[in-house]
């Protein structure tokens, strides 16, 4: 019970319990450079895991200040404390059950009153607070002037200017940080008060919790949290409390309300009062160059215009820049172990060497080859993340996204698929409702991944000549219409039930930081190893298995019968048994399909000489009806774990492979049948 | 929706682009006057519209934070338009 709190100076932090190592926990709201601080302070020896029991990421670090060490926490970007949000409430669950030793709050200079905001609901945690003011560059290119001796003097706690980028205030930061946790720092915080005429109100409240809550939780955070109408704070409230004092409690906060709507006035007239103090302005400032950029950018035609262009150039670019890349690892990397290995293992069995070289190399070779595509593309996406032109883009997709039942926000989660489908479905964590995630789940593998842009650039040229990039743009079209036909299927006649709101800050565009970048490319090309790299190896192998045995001839393997089972379903799509086989691989790995080929029409995996023997062998109507099934096919394995590991149920997993298997069949029978009626290409 | 004071409110989505008004009221319920807040966005702040084309999202400029606003949240967002003349 945390009567301890009752009546103390909170300048004082009670009941801190015994830890061997000091915590420090990095808060603050999205872009306000809250990360750049944290690697600022911790350098490179960082672990990123999850939050227990949480999808969303934490990273740890450590920091060493005078023979003082400490371990850092990055909390997730929130720009509250209420339980909007996933990330709001780990960093409220952070400060009440972790106890840090001392909090920093980065804020961004130029838009100091929202950023206050947080600090508002910080101060009434139990953990002091550090407000590290960055981006005091930007503020003053705006004509912001902020005094920070006299907001630390309003404010009761220590304020370090800061621009991060440039590393400036990191050692005044260290300093202060060391002080405060060896608590010799200054820290009296002026808190902000509600207004006088809930006063009364606040007080009933706070007398009814009073010695009812467990040890962490404050009393006058309990009491306003239940004035705002905090589902999780008002639940566990009813938890803690005896029925009839619980009725009682709940009799009061009904007749108020309204009480929220003095909660948050209250909180920015505290601000108020502290930029009065410390801050001048221009009265009127000038059109800046984001209002400018943001005209075109936003305006609902150029802004589309603005779209597909940007798009086309990161597409562009990735291709340039990995298609290089991607060859000679392929052919020097790859192809250079694969000649070592055979002429070291010239003593093994035939089917050992063939397992490492087909089954192991094989499937190591395509992760591999994928990695410089993913990073390419990653890096452009990434620049355009952090220049905050994403959410632009999230802007001008929102009346699109609305008609499939989504928002704005699903456009980033839904791109990042171009390049592939596991940092998709991994990405629509960032949308907050679970209907929302759900769908934009289930849409994302048919979003064409970078591995069936491969598989169309290899065999589109093979089956129809000149005609090879009309056919292949006309594929990917026909995918994002397949997609928006299922959205607005799935919002109408499947997952009804409340819109998430979308309502969502447009950064300042600015210049975005190779480290930045850098994050956003490891984080999804590591998503796709991780997830993908192991289950394509594992799966590669299997495959080989399966076609190697029993041992001898191809078509009399196991894989072969199976393929042969399947192929009255194959032949209504004008496929044979090896292009049913090719399209059961795909699901290892989309680009499975041509190395399957490649052993199955024996061109040896040698890029000519199969496109050549494909092209004699499969007439052009079912090789358009195996591109169709290929382009829509159930997602892949490494896409199906992250949908079940995103969705948390097998149920939605098996509708999400059922939905994509009837629509793709469906698509191929369609098109071979509709072009055996109209005579073409049989 | 005219108060007692005779001033007339209207939701956000039905302000121009480039005009100002001040907010007098929040329709959409506890968690979304939450969401509002935590942006800069409360009962009295005074915004400009950036960007309102009649359809899709609408972006205000708030203290100074830009702020998206799908329409259907734009609705539940009651101003009163500032005329130009008092804009200092």
């Amino acid at each position: 019970m945390s009567g301890s709190s009752e009546g103390e100076g909170r300048g004082e932090v009670p009941g801190r319990r015994e830890r061997e190592e000091l915590l420090v926990g990095i808060a603050g709201q999205p872009n306000v450079g809250k990360t750049t601080v944290f690697n600022l302070l911790t350098g490179l020896a960082q672990h990123v895991g999850n939050w227990p029991g949480k999808t969303i990421e934490r990273k740890l670090g450590y920091l060493s200040v005078n023979g003082t060490r400490m371990r850092v926490v990055d909390l997730p970007g929130a720009y509250s404390l209420t339980a909007n949000s996933e990330e709001e409430r780990i960093s409220r669950d952070f400060v009440i059950h972790e106890r840090p030793d001392v909090l920093v709050m980065v804020a961004d200079a130029s838009a100091l009153e929202r950023n206050l905001y947080l600090l508002a609901e910080l101060l009434l945690l139990p953990a002091p607070v550090i407000l590290a003011l960055n981006m005091t560059d930007v503020a003053e290119s705006e004509g912001i002037r902020i005094e920070p001796h006299v907001l630390e003097a309003a404010l009761g706690i220590p304020v370090v200017p800061m621009v991060a980028r440039r590393s400036v205030g990191l050692p005044r930061l260290r300093e202060v940080i060391e002080r405060v946790v060896r608590g010799r720092g200054f820290f009296s915080p002026r808190r902000p008060e509600i207004t006088s005429t809930r006063r009364e109100t606040l007080h009933r409240v706070l007398e009814r919790v009073r010695g009812l809550l467990p040890d962490g939780y404050p009393d006058d955070w309990v009491a306003v949290k239940l004035l705002e109408g905090d589902d999780e704070v008002t639940a566990k409230v009813r938890e803690w409390m005896p029925a009839e004092e619980w009725a009682a409690l709940e009799d009061l906060l009904r007749q108020n309300e309204d009480a929220i709507l003095d909660v948050v006035s209250s909180r920015y007239e505290w601000i108020a009062r502290l930029v009065r103090a410390a801050v001048t302005r221009p009265k009127l400032g000038p059109v800046s160059l984001t209002d400018r950029i943001d005209r075109v950018a936003l305006h609902p035609v150029g802004g589309l215009a603005v779209l597909g262009a940007l798009f086309a150039l990161v597409f562009w670019l990735t291709y340039a820049v990995a298609a290089p890349m991607q060859n000679w690892l392929d052919v020097a990397v790859v192809g250079g172990v694969r000649r070592g290995v055979a002429s070291w293992a010239s003593g093994w069995p035939d089917w050992l060497a063939s397992l490492v070289s087909g089954g192991i190399l094989g499937g190591a070779g395509v992760v591999l080859t994928f990695l410089p595509i993913l990073a390419v593309f990653f890096a452009a996406l990434g620049a355009l993340e952090d220049t905050g032109y994403l959410a632009r883009a999230a802007f001008v997709m929102d009346r699109f996204m609305h008609r499939l039942g989504l928002h704005g926000r699903s456009t980033l989660p839904l791109f990042l698929g171009f390049g592939c489908n596991v940092p998709a479905v991994l990405g629509s964590r960032v949308i907050d409702s679970r209907r929302g995630r759900l769908l934009t789940i289930l849409l994302a593998p048919l979003v064409p991944c970078s591995a069936r842009f491969a598989i169309l650039a290899f065999l589109t040229p093979a089956f129809f000549g000149s005609g090879a990039t009309l056919v292949a743009w006309s594929l990917v079209l026909l995918n994002l219409l397949v997609l928006a036909g299922a959205g607005v299927v799935l919002n109408r006649f499947v997952l009804r039930g409340e819109r998430a709101a979308f309502i969502m800050e447009l950064p300042l565009y600015h210049v975005p930081s190779h480290r930045t970048i850098g994050h956003f490319v490891w984080n999804n090309t590591w998503a796709f190893v991780k997830n993908a790299g192991s289950i394509i190896l594992v799966f590669s192998v299997a495959v080989w298995a399966l076609s190697s045995l029993p041992p001898g001839d191809v078509e009399q393997s196991v894989l072969a019968r199976f393929g042969h089972a399947l192929s009255p379903v194959g032949s209504l799509m004008g496929m044979d048994w090896r292009m049913v086989v090719a399209l059961l691989s795909s699901f290892v790995a989309k680009e499975n399909a041509i190395a399957t080929l490649g052993v199955l029409y024996g061109g040896g995996g040698e890029a000519a000489g199969l496109a050549d023997v494909m092209a004699a062998a499969v007439p052009p109507a079912a090789a358009l009806a195996f591109l169709v099934v290929t382009m829509l096919f159930i997602p892949c394995v490494a896409t199906m774990a992250v949908i079940r590991k995103e969705s948390a149920s097998w149920g939605w997993t098996a509708f999400s492979v059922g939905l994509l298997l009837a629509v793709a069949l469906t698509a191929g029978i369609v098109v071979y049948q509709g072009a055996r009626l109209l005579g073409w290409g049989v | 929706v005219t108060d007692e004071g005779g001033n007339h409110s209207v939701g956000l989505d039905s302000v121009p682009s480039g005009r100002r008004a001040v907010v007098r009221g929040l329709e959409g319920g506890r968690a979304f006057t939450s969401r509002l807040a935590a942006l800069g966005l409360v009962i009295g702040t005074p915004l400009r519209i950036l960007e309102n084309r009649g359809q899709g999202p609408v972006l205000a400029l708030v203290r100074d934070t830009r702020v998206a606003l799908g329409r259907r949240e734009a609705l539940k967002i009651l101003v009163e338009e500032i005329p130009d003349e008092r804009v200092e």
